[in-house]
């Protein structure tokens, strides 16, 4: 657990910086792979970073709404750098919905622009792994496996290294293995999207398993496994649909 | 030719499905393994630990006596600028709220010097408690790692949120101390 990086004077937040470096890190390896899914680099840079900025902006501006009275006593929050004072769930509706209206009016094709920003979602959940083994969130049920680490109190699952491992899978899995363009790229593309949020979305299912901090409904089942679940069934129903078409297109 | 993924994907894809949720089932949360609030420790769900501590103002008080009522505890330094920065918003906030809602300052005084502690308070007229951490313990037991940091506590005693880092701004502040206080026990 590494909340804080001190460097000199400066004290930087690591979760924030694991991702922010994944962010990164997954526009360059979408933008480098776009070709292969029959996407322009360009498009994808900028329409991830459209999303982004609205994102960004909209998180702000979904939090004042939701407290006005807070910034119309203190109107100077309204520019506060604390992240805390933004609505996660506002922002991603947002930053959906910009990148809807860019994708929309550059024409992108919907399939293959989702698959071209596959890389860049796979490599953020490695980084949201990691920032939740900096800041010691996510933790595990208490267990007396050999692997269990030392954390709030009691030896747990390392939940948080369980998520990086199968993130990093789930990357290997959707990476395309053979040089060239792709076939994805043709309008039966939207394979590769829908087979990672499948398998993400399994992992997520399995892996809650033996989260600590689950939020559970009164008979203890867990309300992200029941999601991960209905995401699990969508996505196989999709990826269904999309091997269908591929097979009758080729 | 098909592979047999591809000839049995329906049947595999159902199958998954199912043992997704009889797994669900299975790892369904046994009673207090998510709940952390019996334990004690500096984060989000849990316990937050026990401290008694002398004020800058020759009181004593014992986070413990504190339970049921909303808490910030607020781990600061007067040689640390965002620690400065915030102190006015939360003189603000305990003006407002005070009567249902309880600031903690807790001065780390093992690396601060107390009287530059003492003329920062007097200098901007801090009315809540300043608490005074001389060896560090309070410190340690909340595993500081960065000044300023907060915790958002409530009734019950349990972490709601950590901040870590500053300044917090009034309106964060606010947004926090009314959620806190509208909760009902």
């Amino acid at each position: 657990m590494l909340p804080i990086l001190q460097i000199g004077p400066f004290a930087m937040q690591t979760p924030g910086l694991a991702v922010l470096l994944g962010i990164w890190l997954g526009l360059t390896l979408a933008e480098r792979l776009a070709p292969r899914f029959g996407a322009n680099a360009n498009h994808i840079y900028n329409l991830t970073f459209t999303a982004l900025l609205a994102g960004i902006l909209g998180a702000r501006l979904s939090f004042v709404l939701q407290f006005p009275q807070a910034f119309i006593t203190s109107p100077l929050s309204l520019i506060s750098l604390n992240p805390a004072l933004l609505d996660p769930i506002g922002g991603a509706v947002i930053g959906a919905f910009a990148a809807l209206i860019y994708g929309n009016r550059k024409k992108l094709p919907l399939w293959s622009t989702l698959d071209a920003l596959t890389p860049l979602l796979a490599v953020a959940a490695i980084a949201i792994g990691l920032s939740h083994f900096a800041s010691g969130d996510a933790f595990g049920m208490p267990t007396d496996l050999p692997w269990g680490i030392n954390l709030w109190g009691l030896k747990r699952h390392p939940s948080q290294i369980y998520e990086v491992i199968s993130a990093i899978l789930v990357l290997w899995a959707i990476l395309p293995k053979k040089r060239g363009p792709s076939k994805r790229g043709s309008v039966v593309s939207g394979r590769t999207f829908w087979h990672f949020l499948s398998l993400s979305a399994g992992a997520r299912l399995f892996l809650e398993g033996f989260r600590g901090d689950s939020l559970t409904l009164d008979n203890g089942l867990r309300v992200v496994q029941i999601v991960a679940w209905v995401v699990l069934a969508a996505s196989l129903w999709m990826l269904h649909k999309r091997q269908n078409v591929e097979g009758r297109s080729s | 030719m098909k592979s047999i993924i591809e000839t049995y994907r329906l049947p595999l894809y159902s199958l998954l499905l199912l043992l997704g949720a009889a797994w669900f089932w299975l790892s369904a949360a046994p009673m207090g393994s998510t709940t952390a609030g019996e334990i004690p420790a500096p984060q989000e769900g849990f316990l937050a630990p026990h401290f008694t501590l002398d004020t800058l103002s020759g009181d004593i008080v014992t986070l413990s006596e504190l339970h049921g009522t909303p808490v910030l505890i607020n781990l600061w330094a007067s040689w640390c600028g965002p620690c400065r920065a915030e102190m006015p918003a939360m003189q603000r906030i305990h003006e407002r709220y005070g009567d249902q809602f309880t600031i903690l300052a807790v001065n780390a005084t093992n690396q601060d010097n107390p009287n530059a502690a003492a003329a920062f308070v007097s200098e901007h007229g801090l009315s809540f408690p300043i608490l005074l951490d001389h060896d560090g313990s309070v410190s340690a037991q909340y595993q500081l790692r960065s000044l300023p940091t907060s915790f958002f506590v409530n009734r019950e005693g349990i972490i709601e949120e950590v901040v870590i880092g500053g300044p917090m701004s009034e309106a964060l502040l606010q947004t926090r101390v009314e959620r806190l206080i509208e909760e009902v026990p």
